[in-house]
């Protein structure tokens, strides 16, 4: 099948609004016959459940978590960015439409990156419309403040819980639709295929997590809204039940996957402590507004931070990149840790850590504030006091969580910090109009591959997320589905419903059946262990071909070995994580196979045969400028489409933040 | 560390639950308290039994999915920290552990330490939110809100709905959940049209889910990971009041 990316034709700048004037709409009479289905709760889910359910259609929203409000959106630290020009800083819809075409290393879609930054701004109207308390200055106004791969301030933030603010407001408007009778949740549901009829998604098949009973619904269309595929890697900062079933068992049904191999490793996390490690913790990006980066200039030193006097640090980020400093993007950030620790000069017991010292923002706060106050001649001691309120105001419960997690206190010693796998970029390929090479079946926010590149920058995820279900769906569905108004509701007892329902159940009979000796955490960390060494931060050819072997041999070995506890019609979280890691266990495969593919270095994706003497990613444009979407077609067995990104408005060039 | 757990354990909502005893070994200081039932539940998988089911997600403390019941308090000892932020240090060599599900009538056991809490999706739905459509908002500069509104607002909207509140009070009341809602919305303008009929409606869900009376106790505030106040009860109270002496819908 052709790829028809359905880009509107006219001005980059105008696409939009054209499209929103000439798409089909839905009359109201209509929209109450129409189905729904939402599977996933965070900000595109939950955004998209919320507005479609104002809109008047009939839908249904399912999560697997025990309340929507939990989804993993709500670990969202830093901010989200938009596009207001608040702060008189020479921000515009270019711009921002720039720094992300540039942030993602060229390789997303003009017209979809524009669109993102043309909505951005009423994001943010309509979260404080919602009741999001975003933070303010004194003049009553909203505060804003920068981050990574930006000279502007355009980053709105509450506290560092800009997630849970902007996912309460999502699930308030949710509910709102819940007790009016538009929208039906599902919690503690699991879905785990998707029912085709005549070409077109029609409905799913779910698992209650409580009783363990699979369940039927038809819905004229199907969203995924259900996030992205990090914890391939076993650590990662996502939430410990975010996994790619939904998106995969698209895939498995024909669906494209775009892009695996763009993954996102975050300069600032928690470095890992041992094996016992569950998952990893990030420090906001916010941090590298005030924290500055280095590393002591001798290798293998091991005094403590306070004890290398200032001649003796490497402030490698100013160093490198003047031009951005510690405020380059993340995937930048990340190699520079990388490279760093590589050449034996990281800190901490592990000696895989960098530093991110305040003491610099604490004193120079201080100082502004002793002014303020009218304290002349301070000592150090009061100076830094008041620098440290400033800096706990801005930043306190980061520091907190910092603390409990090591026990360390980041005001008297610098947080010692190294990159973890954070977001994808990649994810199920869709046209404009979000929608799959399915017809009715969308996906939206990290779930789908189609406006970060090679690389997100930081703040934008929240941005897309809700721009995918408050702004843009919205008007994309009703194009599909003003053809639909005349299909009635398909009964469950249909025999597709039934032939998906067979898969299920013989998947999961299979599982609880081969009574192995080893968990199903044992094969997920063995996986996450191929894929960190062999896909992660640096990729090479060998690597890449030695972890697709590994892979398959590890998959063969938990289809005949994993042992699941327990029984099928109960509660089983070791069930319900066993059908996640056999997923993971085949995408994993072609993210490989992805990144062996593209003969380049772009954004998140590191080749080490194609770098410049420098140490920077090198793209092959003449070869590369595409997107990979790969259509399964049998075990191991995947086509490469390619669909080329042309560029009317923005030239590539070589990124530099230097 | 080597360490004794005595661990609620109940098959189903209708089955009878009882205290069941383990023995974990090799626990270092560094790991999360969660990573220590990680472990054990490795060790029960590779001995053939069922692992101890408790619920979890972010584990970095925001998403509200943990709830254990440690030692006799929500979220164990350490002071504004979910339980999937208290770590091992705090333990040491030979301690024994006893962990239980939240305990309140509107949160039945699901199994072992997981609960059904849907009752506070309820309580949001009776009107914890602004009635605003999408697509209908003006400029998000045009209503500036004072500062120290905004902040009290936001300290309100903290609330990560875990339900430690409930668990931590004699009285099992939600009142500190619901309050929070109240005071997050009706500290800021966009709040004001609904306020009255917000705070009544909520309150009437809140007491027909079963949950306890408040009768200012405090322990709510005391157990609450992420330091909710009492003035927020404060607040609902006179909200509800504004709600009768006005006429408005009770």
């Amino acid at each position: 099948m052709p790829l028809d990316s359905k880009i509107p034709a006219g001005e980059l700048a105008q696409k939009w609004t054209n499209y929103k004037s000439t798409c089909k709409l839905v009359n109201p009479a209509n929209k109450r016959k129409l189905e729904v289905i939402v599977i996933g709760t965070g900000l595109a889910g939950a955004s998209a459940a919320a507005s479609l359910g104002e809109m008047g259609y009939k839908v249904k929203a399912f999560c697997f978590q025990d309340s929507p409000r939990r989804a993993h959106s709500i670990a969202a630290q830093g901010g989200i960015n938009a596009a207001k020009n608040y702060q008189n800083d020479g921000d515009s819809t270019y711009r921002l439409f720039y720094d992300t075409i540039k942030g993602g290393d060229y390789r997303s879609r003009e017209a979809n990156t524009y669109r993102l930054a043309e909505v951005s701004a009423n994001i943010i109207d309509q979260c404080v419309a919602q009741g999001v308390p975003f933070a303010r200055e004194y003049g009553g106004l909203l505060s804003n403040r920068s981050f990574g791969g930006v000279q502007v301030q355009r980053t709105f933030y509450a506290a560092g819980q800009t997630g849970q603010q902007l996912l309460i407001g999502a699930y308030q408007a949710l509910e709102r639709q819940v007790a009016l009778g538009n929208v039906t949740m599902y919690s503690r549901h699991e879905m785990l295929e998707i029912v085709k009829i005549e070409g077109k998604a029609r409905g799913i098949i779910a698992r209650n997590l409580v009783t363990g009973e699979l369940e039927r619904h038809f819905g004229h269309a199907v969203l995924l809204c259900s996030g992205g595929y990090g914890n391939v890697f076993y650590l990662s900062t996502n939430a410990m039940g975010s996994n790619v079933t939904a998106a995969w068992k698209a895939t498995k049904l024909g669906a494209y996957f775009a892009n695996p191999c763009y993954t996102q490793i975050h300069p600032t996390c928690i470095p890992v402590s041992g094996d016992h490690q569950s998952k990893l913790t990030l420090m906001s990006e916010s941090l590298r507004n005030d924290g500055r980066i280095w590393v002591p200039k001798k290798q293998g030193d091991s005094r403590k931070a306070r004890e290398i006097p200032e001649e003796e640090r490497d402030y490698y980020l100013e160093r490198r990149y003047p031009a951005f400093g510690n405020l380059v993007p993340r995937d930048v950030a990340s190699r520079a840790a990388k490279e760093r620790c590589d050449a034996g000069h990281g800190v901490g017991t592990s000696k895989q850590a960098v530093f991110l010292d305040f003491e610099d923002a604490i004193m120079r706060y201080g100082r502004t504030e002793a002014n303020k106050q009218g304290i002349h001649n301070a000592d150090k001691a009061t100076i830094y006091a008041l620098g440290k309120d400033v800096v706990a105001e801005k930043y306190g419960n980061l520091f907190e969580m910092y603390e409990k997690i090591t026990g360390e206190n980041p005001y008297e010693v610098p947080m010692r910090i190294y990159p973890a796998v954070h977001y994808t970029m990649g994810g199920l390929w869709v046209d404009y109009e979000l929608q799959t090479n399915i017809p009715g079946l969308y996906s939206l926010g990290e779930a789908n591959f189609s406006d970060h590149g090679a690389n997100r920058l930081g703040a934008s995820a929240l941005m897309q997320g809700l721009a995918d279900g408050y702004f843009v769906i919205p008007y994309t569905i009703g194009n599909y589905l003003a053809n639909e108004i005349n299909v009635k509701p398909i009964s469950t007892d249909h025999q597709a419903f039934q032939a998906a329902e067979d898969i299920v159940a013989t998947r999961i009979n299979k599982l609880m059946n081969i009574k192995g000796t080893e968990s199903v955490e044992s094969f997920h960390k063995r996986l996450g262990k191929i894929m960190w060494e062999k896909c992660g931060m640096a990729r090479n050819a060998k690597g890449l071909t030695e972890a697709i072997e590994e892979i398959k041999a590890l998959r063969k070995e938990f289809w005949s070995n994993v042992r699941v506890p327990g029984e099928i019609l109960e509660f089983n979280p070791e069930l319900d994580k066993a059908g996640r890691v056999a997923d993971f266990l085949e995408l994993g495969e072609l993210m490989c196979m992805d990144a062996l593919n593209r003969n380049e270095s772009c954004g998140g994706h590191f080749r080490e045969e194609y770098q410049t003497n420098e140490g920077e990613a090198m793209r092959q444009d003449e070869g590369y400028s595409y997107v990979a979407a790969w259509e399964y077609k049998g075990e191991s067995q995947y086509e490469l489409h390619k669909e080329p990104l042309d560029f009317e408005v923005v030239h590539p060039t070589q990124r530099s933040y230097k | 560390m080597n360490l004794t757990l005595k661990v609620w354990r109940q098959k189903n909502a209708k089955a009878k639950g009882s205290f069941e005893t383990f023995k974990v070994s090799d626990i270092s200081s560094e790991m999360s308290f969660l990573e220590m039932f990680d472990v054990l539940n490795e060790k029960l998988i590779n001995e053939g039994k069922e692992p101890i089911a408790f619920d979890h997600d972010c584990r970095e403390g925001i998403c509200g999915s943990c709830s254990m019941y440690v030692n006799g308090r929500p979220h164990g000892p350490w002071k504004h920290t979910t339980v999937c932020q208290l770590h091992m240090r705090e333990y040491k060599d030979g301690d024994t552990i006893t962990v239980e599900p939240w305990r309140a009538n509107s949160f039945p056991v699901i199994k072992d330490l997981v609960t059904d809490r849907s009752a506070f999706d309820r309580i949001i739905q009776a009107g914890g939110y602004i009635s605003v459509n999408t697509g209908n908002a003006v400029d998000a500069n045009a209503i500036p809100i004072e500062k120290q509104k905004a902040d009290d607002s936001f300290a309100a909207a903290a609330c990560i709905g875990c339900g430690a509140c409930v668990a931590a009070c004699p009285n099992t009341s939600g009142m500190l959940f619901l309050s929070a809602k109240v005071s997050h919305l009706a500290l800021l303008p966009q709040g004001d049209p609904e306020r009255k009929k917000r705070a009544a409606d909520m309150i009437h869900q809140h007491d027909s889910e079963g949950f306890g009376s408040c009768t200012n106790i405090g322990a709510c505030e005391a157990e609450c990971p992420k330091g909710i106040s009492l003035e927020n009860i404060n607040r609902m109270n006179k909200e509800y009041m504004g709600s009768i002496f006005s006429g408005s819908k009770v």
